[in-house]
């Protein structure tokens, strides 16, 4: 991958890292032994590791002009395989914790294997270490390929790639060593944050030079999902993660915000994390495999416009709904409620228009587990949007709040829908990217499929019926009309189904290794044969159009 | 409509500022009139600050996670107010930067769980929480206990606090270090200031059963038992809807 890059790109990347250092040796120098210090040393090794993979390859040939004329998609390949890395720790953490609350005991004494600090860990590794990393690496692909156009340079498709992990790494490290602001879902602190508006912006504007070079007078669908996601993450980030540090030489910072205007916050940016993260980023996904590999045209052109800007217009309403009955005046839970509740019809117009694009292909979903991963996406899609737009709704939220049925509601969205569409592009597109014929093997593909469904559909299963009976047994009361259990009761109560969700995640993880396997099967380089020319004929085609 | 997008499409910077205007409306009509309608927090001039050690405590409760299980906020439903207390005020988080109210209740809430447990049991829970709740799931938190808490550099948490809005005095920016070892050091000379600055009603105890060292155990102790005595406004609020016809 350094053979790819011109000497000037070389000679960057280097500068940059050395950069990088230099900013580690610092805040090594002004944490000491703090927690801050600690995370400067990471951000050392981190950047050295790179010089010496740089250096590596420094003295290669450089590549020749002819590379011009193809997609560059080595970042893609690179992205696809950290995506991977980060789905089997996260998920592997993510069951850990998950049978941490059936046998409470597996924590060793040791303060970075309790539960509080391996939340986070797992959560950020699935969201952004899984997730950010596979809607980087498809993003760079699908706006290619829709552009019909090359990227205008080959430094920042890996300056975002890879500043993005650093992020992520800085993130997860931290937790571990007890550095969070406790903002769910955006716990790392002030030095990380401000590091990944660096990255983002190079990211926003490699994506606007990529648009600027398209041969498409339209852009397609998929890139505004995008740029949606691009855009609108930056600005929730920005805002829900302003903080005074203690001082320079602190991880520690406050919250610029407090009580009630913090809670509003946070979930304005929790809620649309799902809805821009989550949620845009993977239409975009879906906007191009999916049509892709059924090989037919989105069904409505229509139904795009309509879901992608409701989607963008009304979600940025909804967070309040995290907030009912609690100290958030009422005219903003409403406002919460009922822009949740007109949430659901761009929701199932994408999901609809997801699945009447299969009209005409459903042969296809029978005997491609690929484009099955696809099409049980959307159902999830549709699902959990409905679940969702349901418990925003007061009275059910009074009920729902606070419990496992919360938790089901997001598993069934992020494995239902988000790993599920990022599993079936990612094996939609790795033959594609790595010039093979099909995946290493299509009945692992098979394999996988059905031990993610199945986990998901376990999982889901037992947090409604954890959830349900939780909020029930904290609002029965007895006949002399006091409350009929203990917390402890309910918690008692919750033993079958913690073990039941730990099985279901289980199942899930072993899915997800059965398909990191598959991958790495099929990428591995093969010594033998210049492989045949039977894949000229498509691959040719995949060429950006000679413009300027 | 259809064919303005048509045109809309074509253009990237056109479209992209599209996105920022529709994406803006929502955040910006909910969020906004937070801080400018006066409603919003209740007006209570009796509300406290934390002092220094119980600052300590709350950051290694974020430290640790303890958010992740226990919320900090009594809704105004029947059956919360009879099992945690009074319904919890926006004014009782008004200096918590940031707020902790959480999202999943594990374990119980924890808006007022000051005061309604010993420090003694406060510790064996922490040590080991199976030794005095026998069904519990939580973690045991034993190096609470063996890690001295540093409270060195809590002037400067003070200063950041004040600079986002939290009314510390030059006085208890100056002391917050000996304030920090005098609340958990009963018989020591730094007792009076803690008490003059933040007020009679301070809790000075050993918390961790041990005067001397101040550890991450006194700090958290501390932080638990001031959780919801910060102010008495929601349980005037309470009595007040009581006494009505």
């Amino acid at each position: 991958m350094i053979a790819g890059l011109t000497r000037g790109e070389r000679q960057l990347a280097i500068a940059i890292l050395i950069v990088l250092t230099v900013f580690g040796l610092a805040m090594a120098g002004a944490g000491q032994s703090r927690p801050l210090g600690i995370h400067g040393f990471v951000v050392i090794a981190f950047s050295l590791a790179l010089v010496i993979v740089v250096l590596s390859g420094y003295f290669a040939p450089e590549p020749d002009a002819e590379r011009l004329t193809r997609y560059y998609d080595d970042p893609s390949k690179v992205g696809i395989l950290l995506a991977m890395v980060w789905v089997v720790f996260g998920l592997f953490i993510g069951d850990w914790v998950a049978w941490l609350m059936a046998y409470p005991e597996a924590t060793f004494d040791a303060a970075w294997a309790s539960f509080g600090r391996l939340r986070p860990v797992h959560t950020t590794a699935v969201i952004f270490g899984f997730g950010g990393n596979a809607l980087i690496a498809t993003s760079f692909h699908v706006m290619q390929r829709t552009c019909r156009a090359r990227m205008p340079d080959q430094f920042s498709p890996w300056f975002v790639l890879f500043g993005y992990n650093l992020f992520c790494i800085l993130a997860v490290s931290g937790y571990f060593i007890g550095i969070t602001q406790s903002k769910e879902y955006a716990e790392p602190e002030w030095y990380a944050d401000i590091w990944l508006v660096i990255v983002w912006v190079t990211y926003f504007v490699l994506y606007l030079r990529t648009l600027a070079r398209r041969s498409e007078p339209h852009i397609y669908v998929a890139n505004w999902y995008y740029l949606a996601f691009i855009l609108v993450v930056a600005v929730l980030h920005i805002i829900n993660n302003l903080a005074v540090p203690v001082s320079l030489a602190h991880a520690k910072s406050y919250s610029a915000f407090s009580g009630v205007q913090d809670a509003m916050t946070q979930w304005w940016y929790g809620h649309n994390a799902v809805a821009f993260f989550l949620t845009a980023g993977f239409l975009g996904m879906l906007y191009y495999y999916l049509p892709k590999r059924a090989e037919r045209p989105i069904f409505s052109y229509r139904l795009s416009i309509i879901s992608f800007w409701g989607i963008t217009f009304l979600y940025m309403w909804a967070g309040s709904h995290h907030l009912h009955y609690t100290a958030l005046p009422q005219w903003v839970q409403t406002l919460g409620m009922t822009f949740s509740v007109m949430l659901l019809v761009p929701s199932w117009s994408s999901a609809g228009n997801a699945l009447l694009t299969l009209n005409g292909a459903w042969q296809k979903v029978r005997d491609d587990a690929t484009l099955r991963f696809m099409m049980v996406a959307a159902v999830f899609y549709g699902l959990s949007t409905f679940e969702g737009s349901f418990m925003a709704i007061r009275p059910v939220n009074a009920l729902s709040h606070y419990t496992d049925w919360t938790v089901g509601h997001v598993h069934a969205g992020a494995l239902g829908w988000v790993a599920f569409i990022t599993f079936g592009s990612i094996y939609a597109v790795v033959p594609t990217l790595w010039k093979r014929e099909r995946m290493y093997s299509a009945r692992l593909v098979e394999v996988h499929f059905w031990l993610a469904l199945a986990g998901t559909v376990i999982y889901v299963f037992a947090m409604w019926n954890s959830g349900i009976i939780q909020g029930l047994m904290w609002r029965t009361y007895n006949e002399s009309g006091t409350l009929a259990y203990s917390f402890v009761d309910s918690l008692v109560a919750m033993h079958p189904y913690y073990i039941a969700r730990a099985f279901g995640g289980l199942l899930f993880l072993i899915g997800a290794v059965v398909g990191f396997y598959n991958i790495w099967m099929t990428v591995r380089p093969v010594p033998e044969a210049p492989r045949s020319t039977a894949l000229d004929g498509p691959a040719a085609a995949d060429v950006p159009l000679a413009g300027e | 409509m259809f064919g303005l997008h048509y045109k809309l499409e074509r253009h990237t910077i056109p479209f992209v500022l599209a996105i920022v205007l529709v994406s803006g409306i929502g955040g910006f009509v909910e969020i906004a009139p937070l801080f400018t309608i006066d409603e919003t927090v209740e007006d209570v001039p009796d509300m406290r600050v934390y002092t220094p050690l119980e600052l300590a405590g709350r950051n290694i409760y974020i430290r640790e996670g303890c958010y992740a299980c226990h919320s900090q906020m009594i809704r105004t439903l029947r059956d919360e107010v009879e099992r945690y207390g009074p319904y919890s005020l926006a004014v009782e988080s008004k200096y918590d930067h940031p707020m902790l109210w959480g999202s999943k209740r594990t374990g119980p809430d924890l808006a007022r769980v000051g005061g309604k447990y010993s420090d003694d049991w406060h510790v064996a829970h922490l040590n080991d929480p199976r030794s005095v709740i026998p069904q519990s799931v939580m973690p045991a938190y034993a190096w609470l206990g063996r890690n001295r808490l540093t409270i060195d550099d809590l002037g400067l948490h003070l200063v950041a606090l004040r600079r986002v809005g939290v009314p510390y005095t030059d006085a208890m920016i100056a002391n917050a270090t000996a304030d920090a070892y005098g609340q958990a050091n009963p018989d020591s000379e730094q007792v009076d200031g803690v008490v003059e600055r933040y007020g009679d009603a301070t809790t000075v105890r050993a918390f961790d059963g041990q005067p001397g060292a101040v550890t991450e155990m006194d700090a958290v102790v501390a932080y638990l038992q001031i959780l919801g005595k910060l102010t008495d406004a929601a349980h005037k609020q309470q009595a007040l809807g009581e006494q009505a016809p």
